[in-house]
Order: C-alpha cells, then structure tokens, then sequence
C-alpha cells in the first residue's frame, strides 16, 4: 500500500492521435521513465481514440461525438505517484502537448491505486 | 501557533480545533495553577499536544494523516512563512490566497477578511473553505519554495503581508482604528522576508511600506480615539528613526531598476512622512509617483488616492474631475473612501449641501467606530 498521494493528468491535445508528430509520440512513449528520473511514477496511463470516435450517452440517449465538445480534445490520462502537488505539477509538465494542456487533479483515495 | 500547530497536523482545520482546544485548556489550568511565564509557548504546545493527539486516534482509525515530515535544505525556519508560502500557492485563486494568509496566518476574522474584499461574508466564508480543501485535498506543500523559484512565489505574498498592513492601519471594524497586532505581524513578516530575500527591490519596498506606517502610528488618532487627518496630525510626534529606515529602504529599492507597486507606494508614504507640514508636501512629486503607480498597478483605489493629491496641486474641482470616471465605472460602490473623498473635496469648493450626502453616504459603508465618529462629526 502506498503512501504517497496520486494524481490524475488529464491530456488535452487539439491534435488527433494520427497526427502527432514522432518527437511527440516518442515522448509520450518514454514519459514513465522521465517521470520516474525526477522521483516520481506512472501508476496507469490510457491513450484515446480521436474524439470523432466517440459516442456520448445523455438519458439513454445515445450521440455522435464526445461528451463535451471542446477544442483540445480530451486526449489521454494517466495516474502519476508524486510527493506533493508541487512535484505533481513537476512532473506534469514533462507531458509532450503540440497545442493544449494538461490538467492535474488529485485522486479521491490515494491507497486505493498502486 | 496556528503555523506551529498545522504543522504537526497537516490540516487546517484540525489544526484551527487544537488551537481552540488549547485557549479552553488554558482558561482551566491558568486558573488553577496560575498564567504561566510564557503564556504563548504554552498555547502552543499545548496546541501541539492535541493535534499529535488526535492525529494517534485518527491513524488507529484510517492511518490518512501522516506527519509533516520536514525536508532538508529550506532557506527560512519560520512556521509562519511556510504558512504563508502554503497560503499564497500559485494553485490557489489568487483572490483565495491573500483571503487565507489573512485568516490563517493572522487569524484576521472572516468578517473583516470580507470587508477588506469588499464581498459579502459568506461569499469569504465559502472562498476560504474551498481553499482549503484544495489544500487538503491536492497536497499542496507546506514549505518555502526553492530559491529558484522563489522570486516568482514573491508578489503573491507580498500582496498578502501589504494587505494585513492595510488591515491592521485601518481597522474594517471593531472599536479602534488602529489594530496594532496586525500591523506588527505585517511588519514582522515584512521584516523576515527582507532579511530572506535582501536583493528584491520589491521587498525592500514593501517593508519600506510598513515602516513608514509604523512611525505614523501614535498620531493618526487623537486621545479619545478619534481620526486625525493627515493634515492634522502631530508630525513631532512621527518616530523619526523609523522615518530614516524606510527612507534608506526605498532608496535601496529605486536604485534597483524600475520601480514597482511597492516600492511606488512606500516612496510616496516616505514624502509624506519627511514633509514638515501637510502644505510643505511636495505634492507635484507625489502626482507623479501616482502615475509611475497608475501604470504598474491601474486599481480604482490608486485612482482615488491620486485624486487626492491632483486635489492638492490644481484644486479642489481638478479633484472632482478625476473622481467622476471612477464614480462612473462602479468599482468603488461599496468602499467608503469614495463617498468621503468626494465630500471633502464638495466642502473645499463650498458644496455643503452636496458634501452632506456623500458623507452620508460614507458613513453608510463604514463600521469602524472612529471612521463613523469622524464622518459624523464632519456630517454635523
């Protein structure tokens, strides 16, 4: 059991996953490493189909599209190990985006994971 | 003790429990046994005692809270900076940060916290609470930052210290004008981050800020408690020494580069305080030092108070004329210097009937007791 508390990073890119140019991907790919040199670690990690994929359920009413439609669209999330907010947004920051952000939010128990 | 308290707890509102649990325990054994020597230690650790206390039970419970462990290498051992720092996190909305340093750090009460934001008290209420379950919640750190990245942590709690200055230089309510525990604490933690950070110009300025507050402090009231204005305060009476200190601190600060809101702020506080009557003062200099400070900081407030001195220089009508577009903009509905300013300025131009209803109106917006008995006594 962990002690340390978890976060979640919301990856909100407005280029498609096709798209993405290879440095990008080639950082997405070795960030649990970068994450674990500065102390760090990856619990989880999950990459998103582009939005267009998508099917929104809204009182069993069933849309095309992502639940919320926004600009950058929400792209990935992982779980992130980190000592406090301060390290969290640390390490949050090594998150290769063309053009977006990420969004840090800690997780409601942070034992329940890892 | 709060600082000192969260400290052990990690959580503010169980620390804030301790903290009252120890006046109660202290209202029991000061009876019996007598006040102690060092009354404040002995809240303190009795604070301690029952955060470390009550943190035991609540590991038996859920082992959730873990002790702070403190980190090597932190630049300041000061409880109360780290509070503040923790207080001023860039995570935090910055209208939230300076609210809970107030609250937290300085124990301002929520009332007075939302006076001085000009918001209604629960609007506060709710600000401060949701701060503080981010706090909670996000693990924000409850350190001194790095020094890299200290200069960037700075304005945040600059604001915050300049803000529990103004607190404690007007009261927003209660029987005195003056609370001087709260400008102490605001001079005391300007005092510790000038010796922190002796380089930045801003806190120099700042400190400066607070100095010449300080030496000014006796006079602002007559014996019976009630408001001198500037121009009848005893100058004889300013603490000259401390007059000198702000003076090589603002100094220190302009020869820095350009200068900023602080530093703006304490070398027209500085011009004041050397002036030898309020008609000496140089006021087109102090005209100036408004506009540098318009440009660095556009608040409706500078606006009044550069008012004020255009007042001084070209007349009282010139006064009224830069008065109107802050009038008209609503920005300073609820704050009580507008309305008596304004009424000032109508009684210099000979506009009795019309200074009569804004210092009404001021005296609507005020709850400090010698604010009120001075705008009532303007009033009749």
């Amino acid at each position: 059991m962990s002690s340390k508390p978890q976060y979640a990073v919301f990856i909100y890119e407005a280029v498609p996953p096709e798209e993405l140019p290879p440095p990008v991907l080639d950082g997405h790919l070795t960030l649990p490493d970068r994450i674990a040199e500065k102390g760090g670690r990856v619990v989880a990690g999950l990459g998103f189909q582009d939005p267009s994929t998508a099917t929104a359920i809204r009182g069993g009413l069933l849309t095309d599209g992502p639940f919320v439609e926004t600009k950058e669209a929400l792209a990935g999330v992982y779980v992130l190990e980190a000592r406090d907010l301060d390290h969290a947004l640390e390490l949050a920051r090594l998150t290769p985006i063309v053009t977006g952000g990420v969004e840090v939010r800690p997780l409601i128990d942070f034992q329940v994971l890892g | 003790m709060l600082a000192a308290t969260v400290r052990v707890t990690r959580d503010l509102d169980l620390a804030e429990e301790c903290v009252q649990d120890a006046y109660v325990s202290a209202l029991v054994a000061w009876e019996r046994d007598g006040v102690p020597s060092r009354p404040g230690a002995w809240l303190t650790t009795a604070a301690r005692n029952k955060a470390l206390n009550a943190l035991a039970r609540e590991r038996t419970l859920r082992s959730k809270l873990p002790l702070l462990i403190e980190r090597e290498g932190e630049t300041v051992p000061d409880d109360r900076l780290r509070l503040v720092f923790t207080c001023c996190h860039p995570a935090l909305a910055p209208e939230a940060r300076v609210a809970l340093t107030l609250r937290l750090v300085c124990g301002v009460d929520t009332a007075d916290v939302a006076s001085l934001f000009l918001v209604p008290e629960p609007m506060m209420a709710a600000r401060i609470t949701r701060a503080k379950k981010k706090i909670a919640a996000a693990r924000i750190p409850y350190r001194v930052p790095e020094p890299h990245e200290l200069p960037a942590r700075l304005d945040d709690v600059l604001t915050a210290v300049h803000l529990l200055g103004t607190t404690g230089h007007t009261a927003p309510s209660g029987g005195t004008l003056v609370r001087v525990d709260l400008a102490d604490r605001a001079l005391d933690l300007g005092r510790m981050l000038h010796a922190l950070l002796p380089g930045e110009a801003e806190v120099a300025g700042l400190l400066a800020l607070l100095v010449v507050h300080k030496s000014r402090e006796s006079t602002r009231t007559d014996a019976d408690g009630r408001l001198l204005r500037l121009a009848d305060q005893d100058r004889s009476a300013w603490d000259r020494e401390l007059i000198a200190e702000a003076d090589r601190l603002v100094l220190s600060a302009l020869r820095a580069g350009p200068p900023g809101r602080f530093t703006l702020q304490a070398a027209i506080a500085a011009l004041h305080a050397q002036a030898p009557t309020y008609a000496e003062t140089d006021w087109p200099q102090i005209v100036t030092l408004y506009d540098a400070l318009s440009r660095v900081w556009p608040t409706p407030v500078v606006a009044l108070n550069r008012a004020v001195a255009v007042a001084m220089v070209s007349g009282p009508e010139a006064g009224l004329a830069a008065l109107e577009p802050l009038e008209a903009s609503g920005a300073l509905a609820r704050y009580q210097y507008l309305p008596a300013t304004k009424a000032d300025l109508l009684r210099r131009c000979g506009r009795d009937a019309e200074a009569r209803v804004e210092y009404a109106r001021a005296l609507a917006l005020t709850s400090n007791a010698a604010e009120r008995a001075f705008l009532e006594r303007e009033l009749s």
